[in-house]
């Protein structure tokens, strides 16, 4: 950072200093993880492996330099999940020596308290878990990767989001939020969704995860996969994923642009392999990532909206 | 289901090659929009996301297809008179079924110069609180004005606000301008209006009372059409001004604008102390581990002007007196700086081993530094009053200032401002969307700023004990004895 803003000092110039747009962001974002740090008692980081959580935590890991990342993560894990993101994951808590809390939606359908859909998309079904894994560690206030770009009930989410004792947002009853002032407090039984990089666009986070070298999983660049059309999109054929009879299965060169549940996300036809060529893909696509990926957005135009008036991610 | 590729667009946001130059120059610049109800705005709006191509196939193959049920113009399906642009901000369901805009959204767009974050602030109801929310992020406000119409009671409320929350930059679009005629002496008087307006607010770099706090521009557009948005129009030849995305696209943001100012501000967030409980990958990485045992820093984001090593530097506690130290590390995790600007977040180590610790304030010390902030428990302020619950004397609430949150009895309400006339009335009551004056007892002194001047540390929130919500934006003004500049006591 200190080499990009000082680069007109270096050569005597004395220029405004001017941030770049991801150095803004990115001090926006590890300011507010701070102020919950410091306001909260019992903070957690939702922790999938997919690329918006891996950068949540790349910046925590910021904040805190040279300590710990002062707080557990939270996986909701639907039982569905790419078994390589899964690895990706606890190699990830692994190396920075944190907690893992997993809240397990296959738990829950075996012990009868959530059945399984119709669909067989258990993207629905983490919100049960995850709100109960909340509750039962206390957490007061629950990091996410949420972006105000992805849809537009995200584009009126606060940065700090109060949920009631039944973890429903109600969008018409938000606190105003002004200045960089984030009002966080809550009543017992209450918590707080708090969403540092909500200013961030699906291509700021490239170009941070370009910009600091970030790892992430694999199937998020090209690779070839066996796959089947289903809704417009590639499905990768696995264990939950099955092919219907009418449903041909080819081989492809495909990447994930969001990674989620097996049952729900689909792959895109790409050759980007690297991170620079996954910058300029993403730079170039006229899709948005979840109108691309998303099986379970597609639903109705307001999918979003209802799901996390229930206390979704 | 391939991903369908447009390298023209890839162009526009990344710029030519070298592409990695490109990646670290963009700026982030935040802006929000002001208006009237029909007077264009979600056109607007719509028009700049979607002529700097920040709308995708996906939302414009949906925003079609409703704008063809509700029977919009219809000539086409690929050309953008078909479409109605206002639906690219459309809202909620629950929006949609009431009819209403519920507050403030967010949308983002960028060029190969900068990031825009767009706040669109619904202007009919609770215009206030919207605006008030809006402009407070704002490194510029674009006030929306229907040509046919001109300068409203609306508009003076509007620039009223933002002068009050001293806005970096305000942007006048006289829209609709070709419901007029492209008539150049429809918009010479709004324009006229609009910096009579300016006049008597102090707004606009020439005033000389307001120090050059804020921008004015007045700018033609028709957002239906796209004249004056994102290119010049030809069409209004005795305009010889810039399109409104050019005027974004140039000014300075307002933390780059306070990067320069010499009073540097830090607000101390946490202290960061790891003893010995180092990071596994700061270890991994090769870190001095004997070096980091005594490792004592403390974190905060720079709020205004800049620091260096070896900067003298004066820690404020409140209650205690300032006590001054030099700078001796700005680290980020990882990196070792010369020197940080507003807004970074950075982890400053100091000479001294004092006890700091969060809600302390870091400030420069020395006469370039200029004034140190004085800690008081009196507390003077415009509050937005932005509850449906209102405000009496008499009233405990908290206050919100910086890193620290105090609690404070209102003494007395002294006075509500009338937006459109800029006076100042008698009351002891505030309500939803007034704003009025007040006096405020804090139960701890606080390093208070005049806001004026200090956009960051000059700010508070007034928050309900109760039930946590937020009553109020707070801006501290100075004590009524030694006030300074008569207009902005409005």
């Amino acid at each position: 950072m200190s080499t990009q803003i000082n680069e007109d000092r270096a050569t005597g110039v004395s220029a405004p200093a001017r941030l770049s747009s991801l150095d803004t962001l990115e001090s926006e974002a590890i300011h507010i993880i701070r102020e919950v740090v410091a306001e909260f008692e019992k903070p957690a980081l939702l922790f999938s492996g997919g690329k918006d959580s891996v950068v949540m935590l790349h910046l925590a890991t910021k904040a805190f330099w040279p300590g710990r990342v002062p707080f557990p993560v939270l996986h909701v894990d639907t039982g569905h999940n790419f078994p390589e993101v899964i690895e990706f994951r606890d190699r990830t808590v692994e190396r920075l020596g944190l907690r893992l809390v997993v809240g397990s939606v296959q738990e829950f359908i075996d012990s009868g308290e959530l059945a399984e859909r119709a669909d067989g998309t258990r993207n629905p079904l983490q919100t049960v878990p995850l709100l109960d894994a909340i509750q039962r560690n206390k957490f007061d206030a629950v990091f996410g990767g949420g972006r105000r770009d992805e849809d537009k009930a995200r584009a009126k989410e606060r940065i700090l989001s109060l949920r009631d004792e039944f973890g429903q947002w109600d969008p018409r009853n938000q606190r105003p939020e002004l200045w960089n002032l984030y009002n966080g407090r809550h009543t017992v039984g209450q918590h707080v969704r708090a969403f540092p990089i909500s200013n961030w666009t699906e291509l700021d986070v490239w170009r941070y995860i370009e910009r600091e070298n970030i790892d992430l999983p694999h199937l998020y660049y090209a690779h070839d996969r066996e796959v089947f059309a289903r809704d417009g999109m590639w499905r990768a054929v696995g264990e939950v994923s099955q092919p219907r009879d009418t449903e041909q299965v080819i081989t492809k060169t495909v990447r994930y642009r969001t990674v989620g549940d097996m049952s729900c996300t689909g792959a895109v036809e790409s050759a980007a392999a690297t991170v620079r060529e996954v910058v300029i893909e993403v730079a170039a696509s006229t899709i948005t990532e979840r109108g691309a990926t998303r099986a379970d957005d597609r639903i109705s135009e307001a999918a979003m909206e209802d799901r996390k008036k229930d206390g979704y991610f | 289901m391939s991903t369908e590729l447009d390298t023209a667009r890839a162009a526009a946001l990344l710029g030519e090659a070298p592409l990695a130059h490109r990646f670290l120059s963009a700026t982030l610049f935040r802006f929000a929009t002001a208006g009237s109800v029909d007077d264009g705005k979600s056109t607007l709006v719509g028009r700049l996301l979607h002529d700097s191509k920040a709308i995708l196939a996906d939302q414009l193959d949906a925003v079609a297809r409703t704008s063809a049920d509700r029977g919009f113009g219809g000539s086409g399906a690929t050309g953008t008179q078909a479409i109605d642009l206002a639906l690219l901000t459309d809202g909620l369901r629950a929006e949609r079924e009431q009819g209403i805009t519920i507050d403030v959204a967010y949308r983002y767009f960028a060029t190969d110069r900068r990031s825009f974050i767009l706040a669109d602030c619904p202007g009919h109801v609770q215009y206030t609180k919207n605006t008030v929310t809006g402009a407070s992020t704002a490194d510029a406000v674009v006030v929306l004005i229907d040509a046919r119409k001109g300068v409203l009671e609306q508009t003076r409320r509007h620039l009223s606000v933002l002068q009050l929350l001293r806005v970096a930059h305000v942007i006048v679009a006289v829209n609709k301008i070709d419901l007029v005629d492209f008539s150049e002496a429809v918009f010479r008087g709004i324009e006229a209006d609009v910096q009579q307006v300016g006049r008597e607010l102090g707004l606009g770099r020439d005033d000389p009372n307001t120090g050059g706090i804020t921008d004015l521009f007045v700018i033609p557009v028709s957002a239906l059409d796209g004249d004056n948005v994102v290119d010049r129009s030809d069409r209004t030849p005795w305009y010889d001004g810039p399109a409104l995305l050019e005027v974004l696209q140039t000014l300075p943001a307002a933390d780059e604008l306070e990067s320069h100012l010499e009073s540097f501000r830090f607000p101390v967030q946490l202290v960061v102390r790891p003893q010995g409980a180092l990071a596994p990958d700061a270890i991994a990485a090769g870190i001095d581990v004997e070096g980091f045992r005594d490792y004592r820093a403390y974190a905060g984001q720079i709020t205004e002007g800049s620091v260096k090593l070896g900067d003298q530097v004066s820690v404020l506690t409140p209650g205690q007196a300032p006590r001054t130290t030099t700078v001796t590390g700005i680290d980020f995790a990882g990196q070792r700086l010369t020197e940080a600007v507003a807004p970074q977040s950075v982890a400053l180590r100091l000479a001294d081993e004092f006890d700091v610790a969060r809600g302390d304030t870091i400030a420069a010390a020395g006469p370039a530094g200029g004034k140190i902030p004085q800690a008081s428990a009196d507390l003077y302020a415009a509050l937005c009053w932005l509850s449906p619950k209102p405000l009496r004397e008499g009233a405990k609430v908290l206050v919100k200032h910086g890193t620290r949150t105090v609690q404070a009895l209102v003494r007395n309400v002294t006075g509500k401002l009338d937006l459109a006339n800029f006076q100042l009335e008698p009351t002891t009551t505030l309500e939803l969307n007034d704003i009025g004056h007040a006096q405020l007892r804090l139960a701890a002194p606080l390093p208070l700023e005049n806001y004026l001047h200090h956009r960051r540390t000059g700010a508070f929130l007034v928050i309900d004990p109760l039930d946590g919500n937020t009553l109020a934006a707070g801006l501290v003004k100075d004590h009524p004895g030694d006030h300074e500049d008569e207009r902005y006591s409005i």
